[in-house]
């Protein structure tokens, strides 16, 4: 092995790591003036790692034997990912500043980071023990963030809901995987195709791990704990795991689905088939009756992977084009939201329900448009970002003949604007005598906000993102 | 030599025996240790693939031994959140965990 080949094809995650180190070290050298700048300093050397790392060169490769592979699509969604890290970043200042989670800021941007570094691990995998790991070290440290409000029992129960489910998602998983290897002797993605046939206990494999990585996606059948964690979580680490972790969980399982398991591309698909029209159903008919605004978007969020599986069951290098553009219009929508309800948390005392966002309009009129364009695109209607994503979603999957299930997530798109429309319904038209007062939002949450915004209004028009991912995305 | 499928039939018995543990459990430690047992299951599974239909690699011995390494980081964690939970609430019964539902 060449060891320049390292530095060539592993630069994001040695840049990584040493933002990592760096940030540790900040929080123990630096005195009390230093860390009154630990956040701008964070969000620059964040702003540097994307600058430094953005740029999809080269052609792939791989290193370690096979275990990491570079591919320059691989890149594009880690730089995706890397810019809704920065975004969480701007927005959980505020939160960070409270009294009783200001000492431990430092841990909050380490484990931040640590659950990146994994998430670029699985996305680079090229053995399943490196999957595994990249999936754990992804996972492991999310749990501590999810229970990061010590002292607030429902963070408590949030973090230990999640930390279970983890562990029993991780352990289906195994044993699926534990299969594959005696079925097929090998665990390289590479070596593994040749040994796929299709056997019945290669298919109880493959539904073992899907299950696993499922639990992680919240897809319905194993989506029970994601409205729970979603709600107990502080909120920035809510907007975290529902945008940066599910956009890298389904990036990976459309990957090893399309470079592994494509002998068994039947069995697969008549399995996401019922996964996606239950997803998408099941979590809508959920979010409608919600009155929590986390909880909310927590059944929002589980119809949205419904729909992000829509591009996995193509297996074209269209879909893997058209999932990574639904990611980046996905995080940018889902953040916003999730911003404006962050602040309006921290600005209100703790108001998270849905009524309480009656007639906020009159108050603060700038955070109920940011919300209501976010809703837009959440929904898809036409002007926005969330319009073209799911139209090039629908395109790919009807193009490999789903006509029926792309009729049932239309219909079900209509639900869904049922229930965004509540909210607007809420901000605009229905009166309150008590309205939350209007309050001014710190700059770096208007920060995020306006570049969440950019997204959201941008994306869909300026399609030189789309062919830049198109270019390098590969399929079946 | 003991034949291959008396370990499988092992390993899968401990497998659902943990599955069923974690579902009927009321206590968050015991489900912690159904979990366990679980992921147990697996390491045997994939020792005995590598010793019985692989001899000749080490592929199964490794992925046992970075899974144990994994298990034990995660155990740590939930037991950390679980000890968070006794101090708030003073039990560790999952009745107690009821706040947020449906």
């Amino acid at each position: 092995m060449n060891y320049s080949d390292i530095f060539t094809y592993m630069h994001t995650e040695i840049a990584l790591i040493i933002a990592i180190v760096f940030g540790f070290l900040y929080d123990l050298i630096a005195g009390k003036r230093g860390r009154r700048h630990f956040h701008t300093v964070m969000c620059v050397l964040m702003v540097l790692f994307i600058a430094g790392t953005i740029y999809p060169y080269g052609e792939a490769g791989e290193i370690f034997g096979g275990m990491f592979v570079y591919n320059p699509v691989f890149n594009i969604v880690k730089s995706i990912l890397a810019i809704g890290t920065l975004i969480v970043f701007l927005q959980s200042d505020n939160w960070l500043r409270r009294e009783d989670t200001e000492f431990k800021r430092g841990e909050f941007y380490v484990l931040t980071l640590s659950t990146l570094l994994g998430m670029y691990f699985m996305i680079s995998a090229g053995h399943f023990l490196m999957f595994f790991i990249g999936l754990e070290l992804a996972s492991v440290p999310m749990a501590c963030l999810v229970a990061f409000d010590k002292y607030k029992n429902n963070s408590a129960e949030a973090g230990a809901k999640y930390i279970l489910s983890a562990l029993f998602s991780s352990g289906l998983m195994l044993f699926g995987i534990s299969f594959f290897y005696g079925t097929a002797g090998t665990l390289y993605f590479d070596d593994m195709v040749a040994r796929i046939d299709g056997s019945p206990l290669q298919i109880m494999a493959m539904v073992f791990f899907f299950a696993g990585l499922g639990f992680k996606l919240s897809l319905v059948p194993f989506h029970l704990w994601t409205a729970d964690t979603y709600q107990g979580a502080p909120t920035a680490v809510t907007s975290y795991l529902s945008v940066i972790s599910k956009g890298a969980a389904a990036f990976t399982l459309m990957a090893i689905l399309i470079k592994v398991f494509a002998p068994m591309v039947r069995d697969w698909q008549l399995m996401l088939w019922i996964v996606i029209v239950l997803s998408i159903t099941v979590a809508n008919l959920f979010a409608i009756r919600q009155k929590n605004m986390k909880r909310f978007l927590a059944f929002s969020s589980i119809s949205q992977a419904g729909y992000i599986m829509l591009a996995v069951i193509s297996g074209t290098s269209f879909g893997m084009t058209s999932l990574i553009f639904y990611v980046l219009v996905y995080m940018v929508a889902n953040l916003a939201a999730f911003g404006v309800i962050g602040v309006i948390e921290q600005n209100s005392g703790g108001k998270v329900g849905m009524d309480d966002y009656n007639g906020l309009y009159k108050t603060n009129p700038k955070l109920a448009v940011i919300m209501m364009l976010s809703l837009f695109s959440l929904a898809g209607i036409p002007p926005f970002a969330g319009f073209f994503s799911k139209f090039f979603i629908f395109a790919s999957a009807f193009e490999e003949g789903f006509h029926i299930l792309v009729f049932i997530a239309l219909v079900n798109t209509v639900i869904s604007l049922y229930y965004y429309l509540l909210v607007v319904k809420a901000m605009f038209i229905t009166p309150n005598d008590s309205p939350i007062a209007a309050f001014k939002s710190d700059c770096s949450t208007r920060i995020s906000l306006v570049l969440c915004l950019c997204g959201v209004l941008a994306l869909g028009i300026v399609s030189s993102v789309f062919d830049c991912i198109n270019m390098f995305s590969f399929g079946m | 030599m003991i034949p291959m499928e008396y370990y499988l039939i092992v390993s899968t018995i401990m497998m659902f025996v943990g599955i069923y543990g974690f579902f009927t459990r009321r206590n968050l430690l015991a489900m912690l240790i159904s979990v366990e047992l679980m992921l147990n299951s697996v390491d045997i599974n994939f020792v005995v693939f590598n010793r019985f239909l692989f001899p000749g690699q080490l592929e199964g011995f490794f992925f046992t031994l970075f899974a144990i390494g994994i298990s034990a980081a995660e155990t740590a964690v939930a037991i950390a959140i679980i000890i968070n939970i006794y101090r708030n609430m003073r039990n560790i019964q999952v009745k107690n965990l009821k706040n947020m539902k449906w």
